[in-house]
C-alpha cells in the first residue's frame, strides 16, 4: 500500500510540470485569447465588453477573406503537391541508383533553411526585372513572361512553389523510409505474377504506406496553419492583399495596428476551424480504440 | 557538463537581476529602434549629451519599430519600465496616458518654453488633457519628392510645383522611353505613403484633417476625393514592372542612377542620396507637391517617460528631456539622422539645401500639416492602408474605392 502510494506520488510530482503548462500555457492563454476578442481591446489589453463585434468587422474584413480564401489555396495545393513530389523523388531514390546519399542530402537541403530565407531566395528568382524572366529575355527570348510574384491574382501561386520546393524532401526522406519497409518478396511475387512496376506501386505498395502518408500529411498540415514567414519574406502579403494569410492578419493587427481586439478575434476564429477539422478525426480515432 | 550548464544559468539569472542603483547617480535606460549606421550616430548624440551631465547611458537598440515599440510597451504594463523609450510622433501613447503610466514632462516643456519654439501641430500631438507627456526630437517630412536633375534637365522639364506639372512631367518621361519615369516600392506602407501625397497635393489641408482627423464620412464619398483617387491610380502607369514588393531605398537609388525620374518618398531618402556622395540641388531636387492650401507632413519621433518609482530615475528622465530639446542637440542629432530639427530658433546654416527648404516649409503656419499618425489611431490608419493596398493593385474604380474609405471610417468608433 505505503508502496503504491510513493509510486503514485512519484508518478504525480513528475507529471506536474507537464499539467501546469497544460493548464496555465494552452488552456489559460488560449481562454485569455477568446476572452480579449470579445473585448474592444486597442493597443492594450482592456476589459469592456463589446460581445461579438469584433467578429462581426473581422467577417467584414476584406483583408480577413482573402487571407481564408488563400489558405485554403495553399493548404490543398502545398500539401497534395509536396506529397506527391515527395513520393516521385522517393521512388525515383529506390531504384537503387548510384550516389543515393549524396542525392538524398541534395533534396533534403531545402528543409534545413528557414522560410525567411527560403522566401526571400525565390523572390529573387521570381521577380521579373531581376529573376528567371529577365533572364530568358536577356536570352533572346524577348516574350517571355514569368512574373506570378507582381500579379495579385497569381501571387498566392508563388508562396506555394516555394513551400512545395522547401518541404519535398522531408516527404521524401518519409516516403523512401516507408518504401524501404517493403518487403522484398513482395516485390519478386510481382514480378513473378509480371505485374509492370507502376501497377505495383499504385496497386500495392502506395496502399501498404498509409502510415507514412498520413505521417506526412499531418506534418505538412501544421505548416500550413502556421504559415506566416514565408508570405512576409515572399511578398510581404501583396501585392495589395493578394497574398496575405491569416497568421499575418493576426500578427500584424497584434502589434503594428494596435487592434487587439480584432487579431484575437482572428487568432480565436482559427482555433475554431482547426478544432473543426481536427474533431471528426479524434473522435474517429476514439471510436476505433473502442472496438479493439 | 550539467553542472556547468547549471553554473551558467545562475549565473545568468544574477546578471539579469542587475545592480541595485544607488540614489546618486542617474541611470537611464533608453528603449528605441535605431539600428542602421546614420540612425545610430544620432542617437549617440543624445548618450554622449547625457553622459557630459553626469549620467549612464544604457542602450537598449531593438531592431525594428514594431518590436521596438512592443517591448517598451510590455514592460511598461507589466510594471519593469524602461527609463525612456521611443515612439513616433502621434497617438501611439494614448492609452499608456489613459492607464497612467507614463510621467509628464510638462515643467521641462515651460521652462525650456517648448510651445513657443514648436509647430503647433506636433505641440498637439505630445500634448494630452492640458500636459505635455512626450518630447518630440524631430520632423520628418513624409511628402517629399526627389527627382534627378539630370533626367528632368533631359527632357526640358523643370521642377514641378503641384500634380498637374508632376503629371506632364512624368507624361514626357514615359514618351522619352529612357528611364522609369516614378520609381516606386510596392510595399503597402508606401503605397500609403504615395497615396497621402496624393491626398494632401491634390486634395488638399481640409481633406486631408477631414478624412484622417475628423474621419468626415461624407468627405470620402465627395467628387473631390474621388479625383484624388483617380489621381492616384494614374500614377501606376508610370511604374515599372519591377515595383511590387521592392524597398524604399532601391527605388532611391534608381533616381540616384539616373534610371528613374522621380520618387515620393520621405526626407529619410536624402541619407541614400548623401551616402552616393550626390549634392542637393546639384545633382537631385527636392520638392513638396501642394494646390496652394498647405502642405507639409511633418511626422516624426518623439521620446516618452514611464512613471518611475524612485527619485533619480524621474531626475534622469527629465535631465534627458531638458538636453534632448538644447538647440545644439537639436541641430548635431538632425544633421546625422536627416530629419529636421522640432525647434524652429536653431541656426540653420549647417543642414543642407533640403533640410534648410523644410525648415522654410515648417517655419510657414499654413504649410504645417500632422501626419497621419497624428490624427489618427494605429487601426484606423492600418485599415486605410489595406483598402488603398488594394486599390492601387485591382481593377477597382474610384467609386468602388471611395466606398470602401467610407466603410472603414464607420467601421473605426
Amino acid at each position: 500500500m505505503r508502496l503504491a502510494l510513493s509510486s503514485r506520488l512519484s508518478a504525480i510530482s513528475a507529471l506536474l510540470p507537464a499539467l501546469v503548462v497544460m493548464f496555465v500555457v494552452y488552456i489559460g492563454a488560449t481562454s485569455w485569447t477568446v476572452w480579449m476578442s470579445l473585448t474592444n481591446s486597442r493597443m492594450l489589453p482592456n476589459s469592456n465588453f463589446v460581445g461579438l463585434r469584433q467578429y462581426q468587422l473581422l467577417l467584414g474584413n476584406d483583408r480577413w477573406i482573402t487571407s481564408v480564401h488563400n489558405i485554403v489555396i495553399y493548404g490543398v495545393l502545398f500539401v497534395s503537391l509536396t506529397l506527391l513530389i515527395g513520393f516521385l523523388l522517393a521512388v525515383a531514390i529506390d531504384q537503387r541508383v548510384r550516389a543515393e546519399d549524396t542525392i538524398r542530402s541534395i533534396y533534403l537541403y531545402p528543409y534545413s533553411m528557414s522560410f525567411v530565407v527560403t522566401g526571400l531566395v525565390w523572390q529573387w528568382l521570381l521577380n521579373p526585372t531581376l529573376g528567371i524572366q529577365h533572364v530568358l529575355r536577356s536570352w533572346g527570348f524577348e516574350g517571355a513572361t514569368f512574373d506570378w510574384i507582381v500579379r495579385p491574382e497569381t501571387a498566392i501561386y508563388c508562396l506555394v512553389i516555394a513551400g512545395v520546393w522547401q518541404a519535398s524532401g522531408l516527404v521524401m526522406a518519409i516516403m523512401l523510409a516507408g518504401l524501404r519497409g517493403v518487403d522484398d518478396e513482395i516485390w519478386k511475387a510481382a514480378r513473378v505474377d509480371g505485374l509492370p512496376k507502376w501497377r505495383v506501386y499504385v496497386s500495392i505498395i502506395i496502399p501498404m504506406m498509409g502510415a507514412s502518408f498520413a505521417t506526412a500529411a499531418v506534418l505538412l498540415s501544421t505548416g500550413v496553419v502556421r504559415l506566416y514567414d514565408l508570405s512576409v519574406a515572399m511578398t510581404n502579403g501583396g501585392p495589395g492583399i493578394a497574398s496575405e494569410v491569416p497568421a499575418k492578419f493576426v500578427m500584424d493587427h497584434l502589434f503594428e495596428r494596435a487592434n487587439i481586439g480584432l487579431a484575437t478575434a482572428a487568432a480565436t476564429t482559427m482555433l475554431i476551424t482547426v478544432i473543426a477539422v481536427v474533431a471528426p478525426y479524434l473522435y474517429w480515432r476514439a471510436r476505433k480504440g473502442e472496438m479493439r | 557538463m550539467k553542472r556547468t550548464l547549471f553554473a551558467s544559468v545562475a549565473i545568468a539569472a544574477i546578471a539579469l537581476a542587475g545592480a541595485p542603483v544607488s540614489a546618486e547617480e542617474m541611470k537611464a535606460e533608453v528603449i528605441h529602434w535605431w539600428t542602421s549606421g546614420g540612425e545610430a550616430a544620432a542617437v549617440k548624440v543624445f548618450a554622449d549629451q547625457f553622459t557630459k551631465a553626469g549620467g549612464t547611458w544604457v542602450d537598449s537598440a531593438v531592431a525594428g519599430a514594431a518590436n521596438a515599440r512592443n517591448a517598451a510597451i510590455s514592460r511598461t504594463v507589466a510594471g519593469n519600465p524602461p527609463t525612456a523609450m521611443q515612439l513616433n510622433t502621434g497617438k501611439q501613447f494614448d492609452e499608456l496616458v489613459e492607464g497612467d503610466l507614463l510621467a509628464d514632462v510638462d515643467a521641462v516643456a515651460t521652462e525650456g518654453n517648448w510651445r513657443g519654439v514648436m509647430p503647433a501641430a506636433i505641440v498637439a500631438a505630445a500634448t494630452r488633457n492640458g500636459k505635455m507627456y512626450a518630447v518630440p526630437i524631430n520632423i520628418h517630412g513624409q511628402n517629399w519628392l526627389w527627382y534627378n536633375k539630370t533626367v528632368l534637365a533631359s527632357v526640358g522639364a523643370a521642377e514641378p510645383k503641384t500634380w498637374t506639372d508632376a503629371l506632364a512631367i512624368l507624361d514626357k518621361l514615359k514618351a522619352d522611353g529612357k528611364v522609369i519615369p516614378l520609381a516606386f516600392s510596392g510595399q503597402k506602407n508606401w503605397e500609403q505613403n504615395l497615396f497621402n501625397a496624393v491626398m494632401i497635393g491634390v486634395g488638399g489641408a481640409q481633406m486631408w484633417t477631414g478624412i484622417l482627423g475628423k474621419r468626415d464620412v461624407s468627405l470620402a464619398g465627395s467628387p473631390e476625393f474621388k479625383t484624388v483617387a483617380i489621381t492616384y491610380k494614374k500614377l501606376k502607369d508610370y511604374v515599372d514592372a519591377g515595383a511590387p514588393g521592392r524597398n524604399w531605398n532601391d527605388a532611391t537609388n534608381l533616381v540616384i542612377q539616373g534610371k528613374a525620374g522621380m520618387q515620393i518618398m520621405g526626407d529619410w531618402a536624402k541619407g541614400e542620396f548623401v551616402a552616393a556622395g550626390k549634392v542637393a540641388d546639384k545633382d537631385y531636387g527636392c520638392t513638396v507637391l501642394s494646390n496652394g492650401s498647405g502642405g507639409y507632413v511633418m511626422g516624426g519621433d518623439v521620446f516618452v517617460f514611464p512613471k518611475a518609482k524612485d527619485p533619480s530615475t524621474t531626475k534622469a528622465q527629465m535631465t534627458l528631456a531638458r538636453l534632448m530639446l538644447t538647440p545644439e542637440t537639436q541641430i548635431q542629432f538632425a544633421l546625422k539622422k536627416g530629419s529636421i530639427p522640432v525647434r524652429s530658433d536653431v541656426d540653420t546654416s549647417a543642414l543642407d539645401a533640403c533640410a534648410q527648404k523644410g525648415m522654410r516649409y515648417v517655419a510657414d503656419k499654413a504649410q504645417q500639416m500632422p501626419s497621419g499618425d497624428m490624427l489618427a489611431p494605429p487601426a484606423t490608419i492600418g485599415a486605410l492602408q489595406d483598402a488603398i493596398s488594394q486599390y492601387w493593385n485591382t481593377n477597382m474604380s474610384a467609386d468602388e474605392f471611395s466606398a470602401k474609405v467610407v466603410a472603414v471610417l464607420k467601421s473605426q468608433e
